[in-house]
């Protein structure tokens, strides 16, 4: 199968859709003659031409709410917000104008976009530029929330989310654009709402979700080669809706589970994966569940200092091991 | 120099002038059944039969109708909190508004956005947003859809002089103008942001029409309180819109005649200001304007009193209305009509 990197999944995950359908538009800064300052966007623009895909000012409010009302009166806007840290001055729209308008108007306001951003560390860009904000998104009802880890994933959720008619908040992970993955011909449709069990085992569970899929599952390997810790890594994908039976399941079956997530301790999206576990599973769990977190602090910038802070291979499997043996 | 201002108030040559009898007539019931519906909506509220909060139009009626009345069917209007005077100028129910203030399930969405978000798509009305400024984007996304599909409506947003401070107002302002889109900002200065001066807090006197040049756009201003000003200033703002000539940013002077809300008993107004512009109330202005033009008392009575039978019948019909049932808490959170954020 050929293989493509993740950046090069988002470009075609968009032409996709784009040449699918005329009502899919997009917009963002620097996207269209630029390519986007991941170059994730490279082409677009002249494939589908000035009218579809557009450069637009430095207005991350004007660029939301333009695509809320074209998306409520009949196209499908794709559009991006370059750092997901933005969110923060476009917030109004993403906490309440989207989730709540359906409701609100008794179902007849109709809000079908999808909001691309670059989100996450790895950059060394410091506290503003390398947030991971899933959970800023996932706490807020009338939103759904993915987070693709692989180019195969980064193409059939986009896809998704594109056809989908509720509000998609896409986070695509900065420090993955470069990685590649194996993609094959043709055109990929996903399913949100569904985790993606990565590696199989039976002794414990992993859950991760976009750059911690790639650490959780060498973590596995090395749990399996170094300690015999045979782990099931589950690529959680989508925070809204939540597969939590793909998630029950595992855990029934392996009994433990630990949580890696790039996002400072607090409201993480594990903390509420465990509650719902302890709820519904306690009695499948042969250990306490373990949460392996960023610490809560803001992130610094210094690459040394960086990677201290976001769980690595070698902590998951630290604190896997530990766990398990003590 | 003539101003639009000036423009729009050239007299017409009779009650069949550039405007018209019919539409003339349409005004007058429309601006009338804002008022009646308002005050009701008031005296609900003493009564503890209208709940939450709710901000009136009373004193600036003509310029929701005078918009509405120059727009075509599949215009879109978007609205702020202050929205039941636009809602009900595109001709939803009296009965639908009132029972979404009392919280009834008869109610324009059954209870489940009250007094600040009145929605009624098939009437053109995109919603009413609450978060200052929220709004002006959006309708310029309304509009960038009608420019992409070759649609010729013209989307209309409706906002107050306190919003023009917010930055939204400006981004939307910018984005409007580099992309030509068909979108009329209508201010409605009513000289106050919520309980503050206009004045006190905006760096310029006209708190739209004096941002109107950053924007490469024409600095109007006009009579927001005669119906008839309104509508030749709506006009020539949507054919600009329609024939691609792109937004147009309008200042419109008017007064609120209560509150900013019901909790408000508006005691910051300088002596004699409210009296001086009652004296300038748009129905009484309206009133006076059919008379001139030869409109018989009786034509008016007539029109009077089936308004206020609407408005009556509307409120015994709410005041029936059952309440909201549970069943509905979880309905139209996502597109499949359920809240499900799991399997
Ligand atoms: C972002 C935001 N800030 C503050 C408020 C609180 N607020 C509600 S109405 C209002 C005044 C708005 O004034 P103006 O735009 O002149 O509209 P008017 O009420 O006079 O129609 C304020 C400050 C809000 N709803 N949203
Ligand atoms: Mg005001």
């Amino acid at each position: 199968m050929p293989e493509i990197t993740y950046r090069d999944a988002v470009i075609r995950g968009i032409a996709q859709e784009m040449a699918r359908d005329n009502d899919v538009v997009f917009l963002g800064e620097d996207v269209a003659k630029a390519g986007g300052v991941f170059k994730a966007t490279v082409g677009l623009y002249e494939q589908f031409g000035p009218l579809r895909v557009r450069d637009t000012p430095i207005s991350e409010q004007a660029i939301l709410g333009a695509a809320m009302g074209a998306a409520m009166t009949g196209l499908k806007p794709i559009a991006e917000i370059m750092f997901s840290d933005f969110f923060a001055v476009c917030f109004d729209y993403i906490a309440n104008e989207f989730p709540k308008s359906r409701y609100m108007s008794n179902g007849q306001t109709k809000c079908p976009l999808v909001v691309r951003t670059g989100n996450g560390a790895g950059s060394r860009f410091g506290a503003q530029h390398s947030q991971s904000v899933e959970n800023w998104c996932m706490m807020i009802p009338g939103l759904k929330v993915v987070a693709p880890s692989s180019p195969v994933d980064v193409i059939g959720l986009l896809a998704a989310a594109v056809r989908d008619p509720d509000p998609v908040i896409f986070l695509e992970h900065k420090s993955l654009y470069a990685t590649k993955g194996e993609v094959p011909d043709g055109e990929i449709v996903d399913r949100l709402g569904t985790a993606k069990i990565v590696r199989p085992g039976r002794d414990a569970t992993i859950l991760a979700l976009a750059l911690m899929v790639p650490r959780a599952v060498e973590a596995a390997e090395r749990l399996k080669a170094e300690h015999g810790i045979d782990c099931e890594v589950i690529d959680v994908r989508s925070l809204v809706p939540l597969d939590t039976q793909t998630i029950l399941a595992s855990v029934a079956k392996t009994h433990r589970l630990f949580t890696v997530e790039e996002n400072p301790r607090l409201c993480g999206w594990g903390a509420e994966i465990v509650s719902i576990v302890a709820d519904e599973a306690f009695y499948d769990l042969d250990g306490p569940p373990v949460r392996i977190t960023t610490p809560h602090i803001p992130l610094p910038a210094a690459d040394i200092l960086e990677d201290m802070v976001l769980p690595t291979a070698e902590r998951i499997v630290e604190t896997v091991r530990r766990s398990l043996q003590s | 120099m003539a101003t639009a201002q000036d423009r729009a108030q050239a007299p017409g040559s009779g009650l069949n002038d550039d405007i018209g009898e019919a539409k003339r007539l349409a005004m007058y019931r429309s601006q009338l059944r804002i008022r009646e519906a308002e005050q009701r909506a008031y005296d609900l509220f003493l009564q503890n039969l209208v709940k939450g909060t709710s901000h009136l139009s009373l004193g600036q009626e003509a310029v929701a109708s005078g918009f509405a009345e120059a727009m075509q069917k599949g215009d879109l209007s978007f609205c702020t909190y202050r929205g039941h005077a636009h809602t009900l100028a595109r001709c939803v129910s009296v009965e639908k508004v009132l029972g979404e203030l009392m919280q009834r399930d008869n109610g324009l969405m059954r209870g489940k956005g009250g007094s600040m978000h009145l929605t009624s798509e098939e009437h053109g009305v995109m919603g009413s947003y609450a978060i200052i400024g929220a709004h002006l984007p959006i309708a310029c996304g309304a509009a960038w859809r009608a420019q992409y599909k070759g649609d010729k409506d013209v989307s209309v947003c409706f906002f107050g002089d306190g919003t023009t401070n917010i930055g939204a107002f400006h981004e939307a302002l910018n984005f409007a103008a580099i992309w030509k889109l068909p979108v009329v900002f209508v201010c409605e200065n009513n000289l106050y942001m919520e309980y503050t001066p206009i004045g006190d807090v905006t760096a310029v006197p006209h708190p739209a029409a004096d941002r109107a040049g950053s924007y490469g756009l024409e600095r109007i201003i006009i009579d927001g309180n005669d119906a008839d000003v309104v509508y030749r200033t709506a006009q020539r703002a949507f054919s600009r819109a329609r024939a691609g000539e792109g937004p147009s940013l309008i200042e419109a002077l008017t007064y609120r005649h209560s509150g900013h809300s019901r909790a408000d008993p508006a005691k910051y107004r300088p002596e004699g200001e409210l009296e001086k512009w009652k004296q300038r109330d748009p129905i009484k202005i309206y009133r006076e304007r059919l008379q001139q033009f030869g409109v018989s008392d009786k034509v008016i009575a007539e029109i009077d009193a089936s308004v206020r039978q609407e408005v009556d019948d509307a409120t015994e019909t709410c005041k029936a209305a059952p309440m909201p049932p549970a069943d509905i808490l979880t309905t139209d959170v996502y597109a499949d009509g359920g809240w499900a954020w799991r399997n």
